[in-house]
């Protein structure tokens, strides 16, 4: 059975008060078009926090809760380091920079949205982000070194997804107890 | 504005807050339907510009609902709306985070979390595809995700010079004609 720690209590590292919030306000600040993709990079691969399971195990959990994805990892993270006052620290990171930057961009738009370079340059950037979230979504598969059932569970929610565009809920809702059910009878049997 | 309209703000993105399975970007429908059909508050353009604007703009995508309640009532409104979508999911991520961690060891939360990392995965991929299906109308923007995507995959550099990179390469284009971007 596997040992991972992503949403249990683990041996806390020193993350004070201060690592939460530096840390979410630059995934905050990097998340252009989105915020998920640089969650991988920041928490995986510069602070090691989690590992990819890790990090799939709560992002997985948080996709299943209604609000937005990272700011309910970051209530998470930050309780699990610090508390109450941990959770507070992260979303306040998160959120804090861009919510000003909203402003400014809001002032400025009408005046360049107009301007051909910053459309190109966003579709540009653009598709580059979307080869970020699936070179993630690759290298969490890579690194988790998944069994058959997660394979099966993972494409049944690929093509859910993203062929036939279902509503979240609803696959979800068929996907996840199914899938605990199956795995709950399957852990016990060995 | 009056207090009669933050506190219809308060109640709308409070209500859309517990069902936006998914984030805002799932979500974006259901708020589009409020804001525009049921409350008439802005038309169709204003709402598509608001969404521009804040996809354009660094954090996460719930920022949409900030620029509404900016749009609809200013600055108290911009508070209001970003305090009711974000309050009750906040709370709720909180206690959920707690059960879990709490009942880690169970064989049903073992499951759980064996469950929902192929999930989450696979809606990462989804995701990936989705926004691809969107940005990419061309040879050079699919030429852009395919080189990020392996750019990413076999290297640990920082993405942000892949973003750069696309971004650079937009507005190259643009100015060569030497690709139709848009």
């Amino acid at each position: 059975m596997n040992e991972s720690i992503g949403l249990s209590e683990t041996a806390a590292k020193k993350i004070t008060h201060r690592d939460l919030f530096l840390v979410f306000a630059k995934i905050g600040l990097l998340g252009f078009g989105g915020v998920t993709p640089w969650l991988r990079r920041v928490l995986v691969e510069e602070r090691a926090w989690l590992d990819d399971r890790e990090l799939a195990e709560l992002f997985g959990f948080a996709s299943s809760l209604p609000g937005a994805n990272t700011v309910s990892i970051a209530v998470m993270l930050g309780d699990r380091y610090q508390g109450p006052s941990g959770t507070i620290a992260a979303v306040l990171g998160l959120l804090g920079m861009p919510l000003l930057i909203l402003f400014g961009v809001a002032s400025f738009y009408g005046r360049f949205a107009d301007l051909a370079d910053l459309k190109n340059a966003i579709a540009g950037a653009a598709a580059a982000t979307a080869g970020l979230v699936i070179g993630n979504g690759i290298k969490m598969a890579r690194n988790m070194k998944p069994d058959i059932f997660a394979y099966l569970i993972g494409a049944l929610v690929f093509v859910a997804a993203a062929v036939l565009q279902l509503p979240l809920l609803w696959t979800l809702l068929a996907v996840v107890p199914a899938s605990v059910l199956i795995l709950t009878v399957r852990n016990r049997a060995r | 504005m009056s207090p009669g309209l933050l506190a219809e703000l308060a109640k709308t993105f409070a209500l859309i807050s517990i069902i936006a399975v998914g984030g805002a970007t799932a979500t974006v429908p259901e708020i589009h339907r409020q804001v525009v059909e049921t409350l008439h508050w802005m038309d169709d353009s204003t709402f598509a510009n608001l969404l521009a604007v804040s996809q354009i703009a660094p954090g996460p995508n719930v920022m949409i609902v900030g620029m509404i309640g900016w749009q609809v009532a200013g600055g108290a409104g911009l508070t209001v709306a970003m305090l009711a979508m974000l309050a009750p999911s906040c709370v709720l991520a909180f206690a959920a985070g707690r059960t879990m961690r709490r009942f880690s060891k169970q064989r049903v939360a073992v499951a759980a979390r064996q469950a929902l990392a192929p999930v989450a995965v696979g809606l990462i991929l989804a995701s990936g595809f989705v926004v691809a299906h969107a940005a990419d109308r061309t040879a050079l923007t699919i030429g852009i995700t395919a080189g990020m995507t392996i750019f990413i995959v076999l290297t640990r550099a920082n993405p942000f010079f892949g973003i750069l990179a696309g971004a650079a390469l937009g507005i190259l284009a643009g100015r060569t004609g030497l690709f139709c971007l848009i």
